[in-house]
């Protein structure tokens, strides 16, 4: 596996540190506390050096794909840079996955993955992939550092992209050679990046031309996402501000979920395909949107040519790109969130236009509504061995963790529970909610759990799973173990993947071809097979038993919870549907969308 | 996703296509280029004519020219994912920005004799071509100009025993004192 001779070796001990060890020390300049990762034999040079330091922790993970997922719930519930470690070929193709579910929900993350040593390059050697080739399109930047006096500044600059502008994943592939022979040590310049320096300081004239629309807006509406939550917790703050400030509805994407608190009652809920009808409805009939930090997804937007039709619209982004991307829009601001915000907010006081209270008024006699509506109810049973629905066993979980007084944090697989956690556990507060929006990845919650742990070691963590997706990276309950990271797995077992179903139910005419759960592992005992603890509900006379149980235990914890199979996740907009041709639940009969042709094609 | 354009901002232009000579400063670092092609294949937009070359003294930057078409809104976003690449220092629109020169080398090679052979140095001669190989049976010309001076070319030699044709691809550059 060494390609270099002693007498490389010799050398470096002389002045200059070896690759590794400059690596180690460009790490640390950056602020690394923390490696998820996974060794392999083109970087058992790094974890050498890392063996003879202490500095900077590494955690060994089950699976390289379990490690960027770490790294993304580390990042998400700090606002840091996570960093993974992985080895040459099957390290770093294990990692794709985990890349691209960071760059589609714009997380910081740089990936070291090792390369087999630069004159093997290209020559098809043990465990050589074309790692910069593979992770192109699933990276906002990559590096193969060629030369060892360009390492240090390589990490340097990695960093800077992944942190800076939209954040994103950067992978920096790092040959054997480089890494065992000297290099030269350089500390982070200071100097602005040659090329890449994203616009963060938002146009005054656009900030006036936006906050004169919403002053003068009879329906306005402020959808808020996940780039005021990358923005820093400022940026939550100055939402808050801005949206009292107008009196303005808010609604919260998927992934801003906790950039305004859901106890506030200018927050109508979320929005898109399983948003709730007010939000929904309120953007449809807006007459003023304002979208900061939200890219109009084909999930938020349902049909683009029914979405909103008769809005002004106001779009701040850090990403230019992001910006009549799917919608055209009346006022680009192309900035940093908390800047932005506050920059509207200097603005509105500025502003001698006033706003028309009566309106404004009657705008939200029309959102409470909708609201009385609650397209959320369900109906939970009391029988002491009611079947539990799903719903309730996440309000159930949400009322005993606020109860406990502890800092929560909520992680999620991908599926029906991941819905039915979105929309009803509440955040009051950003990075508390960590689920994998843009890639849907299914095995996100667990990994992704374990490095909102890892980062806060006296919090609640929790991940809202299903019985399906927890079993796509259940290997890292080993990690949880050899820790002693105390997450709780808290599995809405519906014995389906569930949301599959339901769309084999709404649109395939119920033929459930490949959905159901079959051949399930016993949760309880594949729990105290990793040293966790297994608890199990069955019905409604046990859940908060459970739960309390589950909130009690130090240690790791999965609860297998029973939940009712033939749930669906309601309100839904279908695939091709307009936002006002929601389908609400059976609570609500006789309100149903027809689900076009075009619908079908659409995922 | 389908390109459906929807809204109140005005976009009765958006649904017209047109052609755009886009110029981009990179940084010539190993993989850029890679990067621009696969930013274009992987979101489905058209390629008509690409070049590339270093123009520092020191090689450190390339510029990168680049003829697509597609709708205004299409464009846009075209400009926007190049500018946001890391290694991207600049993105040029052109044909947006007004006056502009842009340029084609092709190499053509006729194989032909007797009346075609005069006939294809006669139009050589008049397009201006040069003649910069030549045998008994065959030449190879060389044409700059714009990509339809160099189309209408072809299309002359196409009958009188066009053989083999080797096209730069177009290089460009705005008019006037300005700089990209
Ligand atoms: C890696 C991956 N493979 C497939 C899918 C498609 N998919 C989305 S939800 C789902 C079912 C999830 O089942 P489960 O975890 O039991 O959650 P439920 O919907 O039942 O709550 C599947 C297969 C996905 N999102 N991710
Ligand atoms: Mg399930």
């Amino acid at each position: 596996m060494n390609a270099i001779t002693p007498s490389a070796g010799l050398a470096q001990a002389a002045f200059v540190s070896s690759g590794a060890e400059t690596l180690l020390r460009a790490l640390r300049e950056q602020g690394v506390e923390v490696i998820f990762g996974y060794p392999g034999g083109a970087v058992l040079p790094i974890y050498d050096a890392l063996f003879q330091q202490t500095a900077i922790r590494h955690v060994l993970v089950r699976h390289e794909q379990a490690a960027v997922h770490a790294a993304e719930g580390y990042a998400r519930s700090t606002g840091r840079v996570g960093v993974v470690l992985v080895t040459s070929g099957p390290g770093a193709t294990n990692a794709v996955t985990g890349l691209l579910d960071a760059l589609m929900d714009s997380v910081p993350v740089v990936c070291l993955t090792g390369q087999v040593p630069t004159h093997l390059i290209g020559n098809d050697a043990f465990q050589e992939a074309d790692t910069t080739g593979i992770t192109r399109p699933v990276t906002k930047h990559n590096y193969l550092v060629k030369h060892s006096r360009d390492l240090a500044r390589t990490v340097h600059d990695a960093f800077y992209v992944a942190r800076s502008g939209r954040p994103g994943p950067v992978v920096v592939d790092l040959p054997k050679d480089i890494l065992i022979a000297p290099a030269p040590y350089e500390a982070a310049g200071t100097r602005p990046h040659r090329s890449y320096r994203p616009v963060t300081q938002p146009d005054p004239a656009a900030i006036r031309a936006a906050v004169r629309a919403l002053k003068a807006a009879r329906r306005p509406v402020v959808y808020a996402g996940g780039g005021v939550i990358n923005a820093g917790p400022e940026a939550s703050r100055l939402l808050g501000e801005l949206v009292r400030l107008g009196d303005l509805p808010c609604t919260n994407t998927l992934m801003g979920l906790g950039a305004f608190p859901s106890s506030d009652p200018h927050f109508i809920g979320m929005l898109g395909m399983h948003g709730t009808y007010e939000a929904n409805l309120a953007m449809h009939d807006c007459d003023v949107m304002l979208n900061i930090g939200a890219r109009f997804d084909d999930r938020v937007t349902g049909r683009l040519n029914a979405f909103s039709p008769d809005s002004f619209k106001i779009h701040a982004d850090i990403d230019p790109s992001n910006i009549n991307k799917n919608v055209a829009v009346d006022v680009p601001i192309v900035g940093d969130a908390a800047l932005t915000l506050r920059a509207l907010i200097e603005a509105w006081h500025a502003e001698p236009a006033r706003q028309d209270g009566a309106a404004l008024q009657a705008w939200w006699k029309t959102i409470a509504g909708w609201r009385s509506i609650d397209s959320l109810r369900f109906t939970q049973s009391a029988d002491t061995d009611a079947i539990i629905k799903p719903q309730y066993a996440v309000q159930r979980l949400a009322q005993l963790c606020a109860q406990t007084g502890r800092d929560t944090f909520i992680t999620t697989e991908v599926g029906q529970h991941q819905m039915w956690a979105a929309q009803h556990f509440p955040f009051e507060r950003p990075n508390r909610w960590m689920t994998s929006g843009g890639l849907g990845t299914m095995g996100y919650g667990l990994p992704a759990g374990m490095g909102v742990q890892v980062a806060h070691p006296d919090a609640l963590v929790i991940d809202i799973a299903g019985e399906a997706s927890i079993l796509m990276n259940i290997q890292e309950m080993g990690t949880l173990a050899q820790y002693r990271l105390p997450v709780k797995v808290f599995v809405l077992n519906n014995e389906y993947m569930g949301m599959v179903r339901q769309w084999q139910e709404l649109l395939h005419g119920s033929r459930y071809s490949e959905s159901y759960s079959a051949a399930l592992p016993d949760f309880v005992k594949l729990a105290e097979s990793f040293h966790a603890t297994g608890l199990r509900a069955r019905n409604y006379g046990e859940l908060d038993g459970v739960i309390r149980a589950m909130l009690d235990t130090p240690g790791p914890v999965i609860a297998d919870i029973a939940v009712d199979q033939a749930e669906n996740v309601y309100p839904m907009i279908p695939s091709g549907a307009a936002h006002n041709e929601m389908i609400l639940g059976a609570e609500h009969a006789g309100r149903a969308a027809s689900i076009t042709d075009e619908g079908l094609m659409l995922v | 996703m389908p390109s459906e354009v929807d809204g109140t901002a005005s976009r009765a232009v958006a649904d017209s296509a047109r052609t755009a000579t886009i110029s981009v400063l990179v940084d010539n670092e190993s993989g850029v280029l890679a990067r621009v092609i696969g930013l274009f294949s992987g979101r489905g937009y058209n390629i008509d004519s690409l070049t590339v070359a270093p123009v520092d003294d020191d090689g450190g930057r390339s510029r990168i020219n680049v003829v697509t078409s597609g709708t205004e809104m299409v464009i846009d976003q075209i400009k926007a994912q190049l500018g946001r690449l890391v290694p991207v220092h600049r993105v040029a629109d052109l044909t947006q920005q007004g006056p502009h020169v842009a340029r084609e080398m092709a190499l053509v090679k006729v194989v032909a004799g007797g009346e075609n052979r005069s006939e294809s140095l006669r139009i050589a001669e008049s397009f201006r071509a040069r003649v910069v190989d030549t045998t008994t049976g065959s030449f190879v010309f060389e044409l700059t100009g714009a990509a339809d001076k160099i189309d209408a070319f072809i299309e002359l030699m196409r009958p009188i025993g066009l053989a083999e044709v080797s096209r730069t691809g177009i290089a460009a550059i705005a008019r006037g004192a300005a700089t990209i």
